[in-house]
């Protein structure tokens, strides 16, 4: 994928797919390996494991059982000899039980986490594998059990499961799965979208052999991590249970000896502190696992910036704001952008371009995907994603430099002096406001409108970028109305001011052929009647012929050949521009009516 | 709309009757267990028949449960077979002390946990980690021991709210919000810690997409992105994860009640359970899953006047 989409577009199936691509980007080391570079992970399985070994090796610890009571030390003191932490009002030793009691919390764990996997995996894999008929009962089934307050069903259900702890996990485990089934259906339904599992079914592999080579492969980090959550939540509900009462006696277990000690609270005040130091320990261990888990598995989410802080800039500007001469409308000098790769190491996606726009030009920037074109775009508006830092340059408008201002610096001139059309319309509007509210806002902040003067020029606006029925679209909310109307109310809010520069960027990519062309009509009139620049970012030389004076072809984040249209088709200098003249020949994307300065022998390279 | 939400409500009866059903089916085959526990000393088969008999316990499953059924719908719960108190009204009354905590503590958490949430996607930096931390300190203490740790600090060593017990806020308001104060927290502490971590990342999501990279370029003010558009859009999703908080409390609530030994919901289930006292268990749950459908039908409805694209028509 380009970067230019990568950081150009976040769409909602991006966002739902971002595990699976997210556990891509990660360079590959056996999983286990990064585990256990990862200090605390380390740390928090070593406690883990320590003390289920001190539950496990319990009968060699101490001489007593977990049950046996000694009248002589009912509630006797921490350091009584033969009873380190002391015993409860039973005269039970308080250290037998506590390591007794991890015994108990392991098999919890075990059987809930188990449980869960088992149901959740398993629904999840069948729900999102197969068809949405299938994936509509597993839905509904475990929007139940969700939707169900679980600890109520474990206690309504004690008299059926006898208030053993084992039956009782086993049905909390089911009460999990909703959570396992998530993360399986999710990620099986990425991984089913993915091109590898067309080609292995293409290549004649069974469903069942796809599901479980491919989709086990990308599942299991996920689960890993959720089955150190859920191993707490298991322990911490058999706690809850066991202090209310539920379950046998005999049983030692956290919540019991806690209930104990809290009910001695006023003779043996620090009975009740053992048992709950060790659950806390054992809990929070647990989650501080699965938290160091998913770092290490899904890399760590980006942090937020602060909003309108502006770009990131490494660059001091230069204050010699006045050149000499008039200044053109934009001139970037030397700009170069960087971003950091997935090991963390910047790498430049625009290295030193420089681009002067007149007054009232159209300029177009051509280049393929991942030439750095979107990134210029964005570093004009100030609207580069807060990973990416301008390392050196400069962007004046009319003279000014714009690097290193921040949102509220920029606002004067944003939506007023500099337009911006994107290339996606429907992302780009707000979808839960009507088409018409947007609009008013756009209205007035670049005219100072308001009320229903507002709303006549919005009216007036849709009507003049070709809205057949604005009244209807005004009251439109996104979803209700069409791409290319999307992109004409984009249109529309871009030049309500009657902006100096617009710029946009692959306006008509997302669009049917039929409209693309309308747009573009859109947008030469409107550059004729308002006469503002254009800096039309594209792949497309159609475009350019159709629509720019100007034209910059980008390579690799730099420009390598700029001119007049008719010049550049003419006789294309670079080697480069050659090249990308020569290949719209083979695409049959090549506009029906070939503009007149593409003449034949300069198309031939 | 109507119509949507009377199939709503239709779904949700359909609901209603199956996890009861399921319920009455799992627990009459424990109804000689019962039998026996009331005749105490006395039981023996022959007495444990007679008193089978008696009550109507020895007539078929389905027959009991249409019976059950055909009261409950007329507002009928029965009562409880030890002490004969009816079922309906006890139930109520025990619902009403425990959502007097919840509803509060959910209320509080929603408040912190948007604030929080938005605070740390908005500023980013020492805030977001500041967010992230609290999170963390909540996610890793039980509630159970939490509420013990307050009792013990705020109640015992400190004196300065009352450590177990109840007042109802009809007979005296400040008392009630002495007695709820504790558990309350402890509700809260755990929700935000969720939720806030929630509402972050929604914003989060939300900031970075494409309609606020336009908005910003059309000249809207930092306070517009973030609370008018982006806020908006992550409403929505975090208007479910309120209402699951809602159901989490509710069993959270169950356990931390008998930490305050607040006679609410949950002791009521308890006992009824250790018990088997069938009647007072059919009338818990039924209610429990009436609370939850309307839970849920309210966060619909809500959904849809937050999110066009959900609206129900």
């Amino acid at each position: 994928m380009s970067t230019d989409r990568d950081h150009g577009s976040t769409t909602a199936e991006a966002a739902s797919t971002g595990a699976v691509a997210a556990g891509h980007a990660v360079p590959r080391m056996p999983m286990w390996q990064r585990v256990l570079r990862d200090p605390q992970a380390v740390i928090t399985l070593g406690t883990l494991i320590v003390i289920m070994l001190l539950g496990a090796l319990a009968p060699f610890i101490t001489p007593y059982g977990p049950n046996q009571t000694d009248l002589h030390a009912v509630n006797a003191p921490a350091g009584t000899p033969g009873y380190p932490l002391g015993a409860d009002e039973s005269g039970r030793d308080i250290l037998t039980r506590l390591l007794h009691s991890i015994n108990t919390a392991t098999v919890s764990a075990l059987i809930g986490a188990a449980t869960a996997l088992v149901v959740g995996a398993t629904a999840g894999l069948v729900g999102g594998y197969f068809g949405t008929r299938t994936r509509a009962v597993t839905e509904w089934m475990f929007n139940l059990v969700m939707t169900f307050p679980g600890v109520l069903l474990l206690i309504v259900l004690m008299p059926v499961t006898g208030g053993d702890y084992r039956w009782t996990m086993l049905i909390f485990g089911v009460l999990l799965s909703p959570g396992i089934y998530r993360i399986v259906r999710n990620l099986v339904v990425g991984v089913k979208n993915e091109l590898y599992v067309d080609a292995a079914r293409v290549s004649g592999l069974t469903d069942l052999r796809i599901l479980g080579r491919h989709v086990f492969f990308v599942v299991r980090g996920p689960i890993i991590i959720a089955t150190a959550f859920m191993a707490g939540s298991a322990i911490s509900v058999q706690s809850g249970l066991a202090f209310l009462g539920v379950g046998s006696r005999e049983i030692p277990s956290f919540g019991a000896m806690i209930s104990s000690g809290f009910r001695n609270l006023y003779i043996a005040p620090t009975q009740f502190l053992w048992p709950s130091l060790l659950l806390g320990l054992i809990t929070t261990s647990l989650v501080l696992l699965g938290n160091a888990l998913r770092d290490v598995v899904e890399g760590s989410k980006p942090a937020p910036a602060k909003v309108g802080a502006g770009q990131r800039a490494e660059v001091v500007a230069d204050a010699e704001d006045a050149a000499a001469g008039t200044p053109a409308l934009l001139d970037i000098h030397d700009l170069a952008i960087s971003y950091p790769d997935p090991a963390g190491k910047q790498r430049e996606v625009v290295r030193g371009l420089s681009l002067r726009i007149e007054r009232g030009q159209t300029v177009g920037l051509v280049g393929e995907s991942g030439s750095g074109k979107t990134q210029t775009a964005f570093a004009t508006l100030g609207v580069l994603p807060d990973e990416a830092v301008i390392t050196r340059g400069s962007i004046r408008f009319e003279g000014r430099e714009l690097i290193g201002l921040t949102d509220a610096q920029l606002r004067p001139l944003r939506g007023k002096a500099i337009a911006y059309v994107p290339q996606e319309p429907m992302s780009n509007l707000d979808p839960s406001y009507q088409v018409g509210t947007q609009l008013v806002e756009d209205v007035r902040w670049a005219l100072g409108l308001d009320g229903p003067e507002a709303k006549r020029r919005v009216l007036a606006l849709l009507e003049r970028c070709g809205i057949t029925d604005p009244e209807r679209t005004f009251r439109a909310y996104p979803h209700e109305i069409s791409g290319g109307m999307a992109q004409r109310v984009l249109v529309a809010g871009a030049v309500a001011s009657r902006p100096k520069l617009l710029i946009a960027d692959e306006p008509t990519t997302a669009l049917d052929v039929t409209v693309q062309a309308e747009i573009l009509d859109l947008l030469r009139d409107l550059q004729a009647e308002l006469g503002m620049a254009i800096l039309l970012v594209t792949h497309n030389f159609g475009v350019v012929a159709d629509i720019c004076d100007h034209v910059a072809v980008m390579q690799a984040g730099r420009i390598v050949e700029v001119g007049e249209v008719a010049r550049l088709f003419a006789e294309p200098r670079h080697e480069y521009t050659r090249m990308l003249l020569g290949s719209i020949l083979d695409e049959k994307t090549v506009r029906a009516d070939p503009p007149l300065v593409a003449s034949e022998e300069g198309i031939r390279p | 709309m109507l119509l949507y939400i009377l199939r709503r409500l239709g779904a949700g009866a359909v609901l209603t009757v199956l996890v009861t059903l399921i319920t009455f089916l799992l627990l009459s085959t424990s109804l000689d267990d019962v039998a026996a526990t009331i005749l105490g000393q006395s039981a023996t088969p022959e007495t444990i028949a007679a008193l089978m008999a008696d009550r109507g316990w020895d007539r078929p499953v389905a027959v009991q449960y249409a019976e059950w059924l055909v009261g409950a719908v007329q507002g009928d719960f029965g009562q409880s077979v030890y002490n004969a108190l009816p079922v309906g009204p006890t139930v109520l009354q025990r619902l009403g002390v425990t959502l007097s905590l919840i509803v509060p503590a959910l209320l509080i958490t929603v408040l912190i946990s948007v604030l929080l949430g938005v605070w740390a996607a908005s500023r980013g930096g020492v805030a977001d980690r500041l967010a992230q931390v609290i999170s963390l300190i909540g996610n890793i203490l039980p509630a159970l021991l939490l509420a013990i740790g307050l009792v013990v600090v705020l109640a015992v060593q400190l004196s300065w709210l009352p450590a177990t017990g109840y007042t109802a806020p009809a007979d005296d308001v400040l008392a009630w919000m002495r007695s709820i104060t504790m558990p309350v927290i402890v509700l809260v502490i755990g929700g935000v810690a969720s939720m806030a971590a929630q509402v972050r990342g929604r914003m989060i999501d939300e900031l970075r997409r494409d309609y606020v990279r336009t908005r910003r370029t059309r000249g809207a003010s930092t306070s517009s992105i973030v609370f008018k558009h982006a806020l908006r859009n992550a409403g929505s999703p975090a208007l479910t994860v309120m209402s699951l908080e809602f159901i989490q409390m509710f069993g959270g609530a169950l356990i931390i009640e008998q930490v305050f030994a607040l006679p609410g919901y949950g002791s009521y289930a308890f006992n009824a359970s250790m018990q088997g006292d069938v009647p007072v268990i059919m009338g818990v749950t039924v209610w429990a899953v009436l609370l939850v459908t309307a839970v849920n039908l309210a966060t619909d409805i809500a959904n849809g006047l937050l999110n066009p694209k959900a609206r129900v028509h």
